[in-house]
Order: structure tokens, then sequence, then C-alpha cells
């Protein structure tokens, strides 16, 4: 672990360096959070105006023998204006499950708001969003990750560029606003220079230790302007467990609005 | 012979009410058999094992049930549906706990204005986790647990206009469901077995009054709240004794009154804590009284380095019919819990829980385990144990009634 993450440490230095050196005119007007912030607003920018979309999910749990348990997800996302996307999560499997729905306010600054609707007892439950280093069901995906990523939730330091599976891409840290609450100290985030996709995220600990990584791929562009991911595996370093998720069925602007994502609906949703 | 034939017409309203949901499933599902019917329920076995000879006559030391539940689900259109929801149980024991019940048969509609259901409904509200004193629209299946958390479907025409200032809910409830009650070899009963066939009403009109409902809830800032106004029938009967003149025996009957009840329930995150507190008070009985549950639930997320979460849990329970007038199991009693995720694949949970009553030290303590096991099985290990049971408590009456259960439930 502290091999694995020095080693990443010194290859951003590298980075940082070399590309210090190719281009210092460009540079030394701007600090490296400065640089990691503008690369996060980009990224947040090309994103604007998906309106809502809907995609299936499933979600592949391994154990360290191998072992694997699946679920069926149905998620469907809205975007708020100057806020944080609204999102539910319906579960189709396990069937002892089935029915069950998540609904999530994400908020740019303050706590997010979670509700919980159980079909047995048809009761909608608060739930604390500042439990976000938690795992989502049982996932290697805490709460914080699965949430939408809001530029104003972290601060931002770039590292440099270097090429991750033949793709020219972005290396910058990223730093929790809510120390407190967060399961992580830092990220490291490859995003491509081209697209500002991620494609890989290295997670470290409250102790500094790699945790886990996410890898992104499969990705495609809809709506000729907005990318989403096909594949994203989290591996967890330090319990050899992972989790996968495999999207299908992405459909934009499916016409959704705030009346599909409110209690009232959770209660009728199918 | 008069309650007898309102208990046969009250069955047979329902089963008139279930033909009518299904004929018109059946009438509106066949031009769209392309959208088709979407099928699920479970089938479970449960045993319950009794660690003491029995307190009552009659009672039995263990008991093996087994039980179905078929959902059936079509829309016939993006904004309208109808589901239908049955449930029953075999019983090797207990007469009274062999039942059926239609949870749900109902038709919803929908539009950007407002929704409506009708037909036989279940509708929750409440925020704590060990007493649920504000529900009221459902009446509690009694023989299923002694929970109380299972309901039967209320018939209902129900109402729902959300607009940006919170959420207006109307509630029309044409007919009344009795509660059930376990018969003679049942546990968690009364000394006597109370006598479903000689249910008396305060209303004139019995269980047809015309019982409604209206609700308000909305979101503020990082709080749930709802407020309510319930009028018509007390879905809890007071148990009433009286020498039956024909056998000459002592028997035991529900009383239902005609009450008011106004209602409150909150959910509040605050921080790390959630906040939840339920209220209400209630007219029309022999005198007005209130009763609230509050508490708190704070989790400790990933403990000792691993995925598992901890939860804490501390209510209390305040009853104002506590003083003599008439006793209640839940009168001034506190709660804690601990609640365990173990966030594995088998979604492995732990809850184990103590009610103790702060008068007399009677104490209930609950430990509820459940896993899954493969991908369609859940397993569900229940045990209780009355501690310490004052015998001027009304749970006195289960004091011997200590038990583990185990239930294994099949989804398909």
């Amino acid at each position: 672990m502290i091999f694995s993450s020095g080693s990443i440490a010194a290859v951003s230095a590298l980075a940082l360096i070399v590309f210090s050196f190719l281009a210092p005119s460009s540079l030394s007007a701007e600090t490296p959070e400065a640089k990691g912030l503008a690369i996060a607003m980009e990224a947040d920018a090309r994103d604007v105006g998906f309106g809502d979309y809907t995609a299936n999910m499933t979600m592949i749990l391994k154990n360290k023998h191998g072992k694997e348990s699946k679920r069926r997800i149905r998620t469907r996302t809205l975007e708020v204006a100057d806020d944080g996307d609204k999102s539910l999560s319906i579960f189709d499997t396990p069937r002892d499950v089935k029915g069950t729905a998540f609904l999530s306010f994400s908020h740019k600054v303050g706590d997010d708001e979670q509700w919980l609707y159980l079909p047995a007892l048809k009761r909608v439950k608060r739930i604390n969003s500042r439990n976000k280093s938690g795992s989502f069901m049982g996932s290697e995906f805490a709460y914080e990750d699965i949430a939408s990523q809001e530029v104003e939730k972290y601060s931002y330091k770039h590292l440099g560029e270097e090429e991750l599976n033949g793709v020219r891409c972005y290396v910058g840290e990223s730093y929790p606003v809510d120390t407190k609450n967060s399961g992580y100290t830092k990220r490291v985030t490859w995003m491509d220079t081209a697209e500002y996709r991620v494609f890989k995220v290295d997670y470290y600990d409250r102790k500094q230790s790699l945790l886990k990584t996410l890898t992104v791929s499969g990705y495609q562009q809809y709506l000729g302007k907005y990318w989403r991911a096909g594949s994203m595996e989290m591996v967890n370093h330090q319990s050899g467990k992972s989790t996968t998720l495999l999207w299908d069925s992405y459909a934009f602007q499916t016409g959704l609005s705030d009346k599909d994502f409110s209690a009232t609906s959770l209660k009728r949703v199918r | 012979m008069g309650a007898q034939f309102i208990h046969n017409f009250q069955q047979s309203s329902i089963c008139l009410l279930s033909f009518l949901a299904l004929a018109l499933f059946f009438l509106l599902g066949q031009p769209s058999t392309s959208q088709g019917i979407e099928l699920s329920g479970d089938l479970s076995l449960e045993g319950r094992l009794f660690f003491n000879d029995p307190a009552w006559p009659g009672q039995k030391d263990s008991s093996l049930s087994a039980a179905v539940n078929v959902e059936l689900y079509h829309p016939f259109q993006d904004n309208l549906s109808v589901t239908l929801k049955g449930f029953y149980r075999e019983d090797n024991q207990d007469k009274e706990r062999t039942h059926g019940d239609l949870r749900l048969a109902e038709l919803l509609y929908y539009n950007d204005s407002f929704e409506l259901t009708a037909g036989l409904g279940k509708v929750f509200w409440g925020a704590t986790e060990f007493v649920h004193l504000v529900d009221i629209i459902n009446q509690t299946d009694q023989v299923e647990g002694l929970d109380g958390e299972e309901k039967l479907g209320q018939p209902m025409v129900h109402l729902t206009i959300p607009s940006e200032w919170g959420v207006m809910e109307g509630f029309a409830l044409p007919w009344f469901r009795e509660r059930t009650f376990p018969g003679e070899p049942g546990r968690f009963r009364t000394p006597l077995v109370v006598d479903t066939d000689k249910t008396v009403y305060e209303s004139n009109s019995e269980e047809h009054h015309f019982d409604f409902a209206l609700r308000y809830s909305t979101t503020v800032d990082q709080a749930d709240i709802g407020l309510y106004y319930f009028n018509g029938t007390a879905r809890d009967p007071v148990l009433l004794g009286a020498i039956d003149p024909t056998s000459n025996s002592p028997i035991l009957y529900p009383y239902y009154e005609q009450i008011g009840q106004t209602g409150l329930d909150i959910q509040l995150s605050a921080g790390e804590w959630l906040l939840k507190g339920e209220a209400y008070y209630r007219t029309g009985q022999s005198r007005s009284y209130a009763a609230t549950t509050f508490g708190f639930e704070y989790t400790f997320v990933g403990i000792g380095e691993t995925m598992m979460d901890l939860g804490l849990l501390g209510e209390y329970v305040y009853d104002d019919r506590d003083n003599g007038w008439l006793p209640t199991i839940y009168e001034n009693d506190i709660m804690a819990g601990v609640r365990l995720v173990v966030n594995d694949m088998a979604d492995t949970t732990l809850l184990c829980g103590v009610i103790r009553d702060l008068h007399s030290g009677s104490t209930i303590i609950g430990i509820e385990g459940s896993r899954r096991l493969g991908e369609a099985i859940r397993i569900n290990v229940d045990a209780s144990f009355f501690v310490d049971m004052e015998p001027s408590d009304p749970a006195f009456a289960f004091a011997k009634d200590d038990f583990l259960k185990i239930e294994i439930i099949y989804y398909w």
C-alpha cells in the first residue's frame, strides 16, 4: 500500500515537472489549485443541460474468493439548475428487496437529503446523509461515490498529464470539503484531456493509505454531447472485494420532472 | 346472531370489492395485453417455539405455519394501473391464525395535479422504530405478530394533491375492518380469548360508519413533517368483559368507539443524528387523552475498519391513559436498541431491542436477525423474552410467551 501510494505520488510529481518544463509560460500565472479547479469546472460545464436521464444498472458484488452476487437497479436522474442532481434508484433484484427505492437530493452546499422507501411497509424513511462514507447497499461504492459529483464538494490540485491506456489524461487530486464525514483524505483522478471523462480514481482513506481504485470504461456519447460510462469497477485493495456496475439502456430527456422525485411519487414507484 | 350476521356481511362486502377489482382487472386488462401483467410474491414457512409452559388454558408450546403472498400488477397506461396483493396463512395450531386477506386491490390513477387510488389500500404514517402510535388508516392483523406491523387491506378512496407548499391528502373510508385476535391455542393473548363474533360498535352504522381522514405533509429543510385529522371508528378496540347469557360463562369482546384524532409525525436529520417523533390527541372515548413517542437514531459507519454500520436507537413513549383509566402496554416506557448492518452479500442485519416500563419495571427484550441465502431465499430469526413482568401491566398476559421464531421465505 505504502509502496503503491508512494509510486503514484512519484509518477504524479514527475508528470508535473515534465509538464511544467514543457509549458512554463502558460502555467506560470496559474497555481496547481486553480488549474485543478478549472478542470473540474470545465468537466462539470460539459455535462450541463442534459435535463434528465434514465438507465439500468447491474451491480455485481465479488468477494475475495471470487464469489458473486448480482443486483438489478433502475436509475432516474434529474438535473437541477444551480444545485446538485436529484436521483432515484429502484431495486428489482435480489427479489427480497424488490421495489425498494432510494431517493437522493444532492446539494452543492450543505447536507444532501436522502430517503429510503420500503414497499412491504409502504414506509418512507429519511436517512442521515452525513453517513456518506457508508457502503451503498453492501457494495464497495460508498454513498459519496455514487452521489452526484458537485464541484463545490471538493478542493482541487492539478498534478499534470499522463497517458492512461493510450489516452491523454489530466491527473489531479481532490480533497473532500467535509473532512469529518468523508471516508477519504484524497482522491487522485485521471480525466481525459479531450472530453473530460473520468477513467480512473484512486481513493485514499483517512490514514492516507490507498483504499480503492475505480476504473471506468465503455463510454458512449448521447445527444451528441453527454458521455456516460458502460462499466465502473471499484476494487477495494484492503479487503480484496470488488463491485462492478454495468450500465445499459441510457435514455436522455425522457420528460421527468420534480414531481417524479418526491415522497409521493416514491410510494407509487414501480 | 346479529354480530355473526354483521361479520358475514363484512366478509361478503370485502369479497364483493375484491371481485369487482378482479373483474376490472380482467376487463380492462384485455385490450392492452402487450403491457403485460407483473406477477410476484413469496412463500414462507414459519416455526415458533415457546420456552415456557403456557399461562392460559388451551395454549400450545409450538406452532408451524405456511404463508403465501401473491402480487399482481398491471399498468393499463403509464399513469393508470391496478395492483392486487393476496395473502393467506395456514397455521397448524390456531384456526384464528389460519386466515387470508386481500392486502391490496387498488386502482391507481395520477396526473400532474393529483393522484387517486380506490379499492383496498395500505397507508403508513409514522416516524419512530419501536411503537407506531399515529398509524391509523389500516387495521392491525394482530394474529400475525406481536409487533403489529402486519396490516389488513383498508377499503378507501384516497386523493393526493401535491403542491409547492406540501401534499394534501383526503381519505374516504367506507368500511371498517375488525382487528384479528389469536384463538384459544394461540400465544400473545388475553386470559380469555377475544370473541370477535360478539363485537360491539358505538356507532349504529357499526362497521359501515363512514370514516374520513385529512393529512398535510411537507418537507422543510432537513425535516419531514405530517399532520392529520382522523374521524371515525377507533382501530384499537377496548376489550370488555361480560357474562354470556346463554352459556353463563365469562366472555371478552371488542368494543369499537367513535373517535376524533389529531396526529403529528416528524423525521428530522440533524447533523449525524436522526430525530423522530409522533404524537396524537384523541377525543370521543370516556375522556380525551394524548400520547407521544420520540427518540433518536445515531449510526457509526464502517465500525472497526469493516463495512459494518452500527446504529443506536433510543426512544420513549408516554400515554396519558397511564393513571389507571385504561391501562395500555406502552404507557411510560423507554426503549433502546442496537442495529447492526453487516453490508455483506447476504444483506445480514441484526437488531436487538429492549422495552422497559418505567413504572412497573416490566421488560421485553427482542432480537431479530435476518440474512439472504442465495438469490431468492431469506431467513429470519426472531426471539423475544419477557422479564420481570409486573401483574398490573397489561403485557403481563404475555409473561410466559418467551419465544423463538424461525422463518424461511422464498421469493418468486
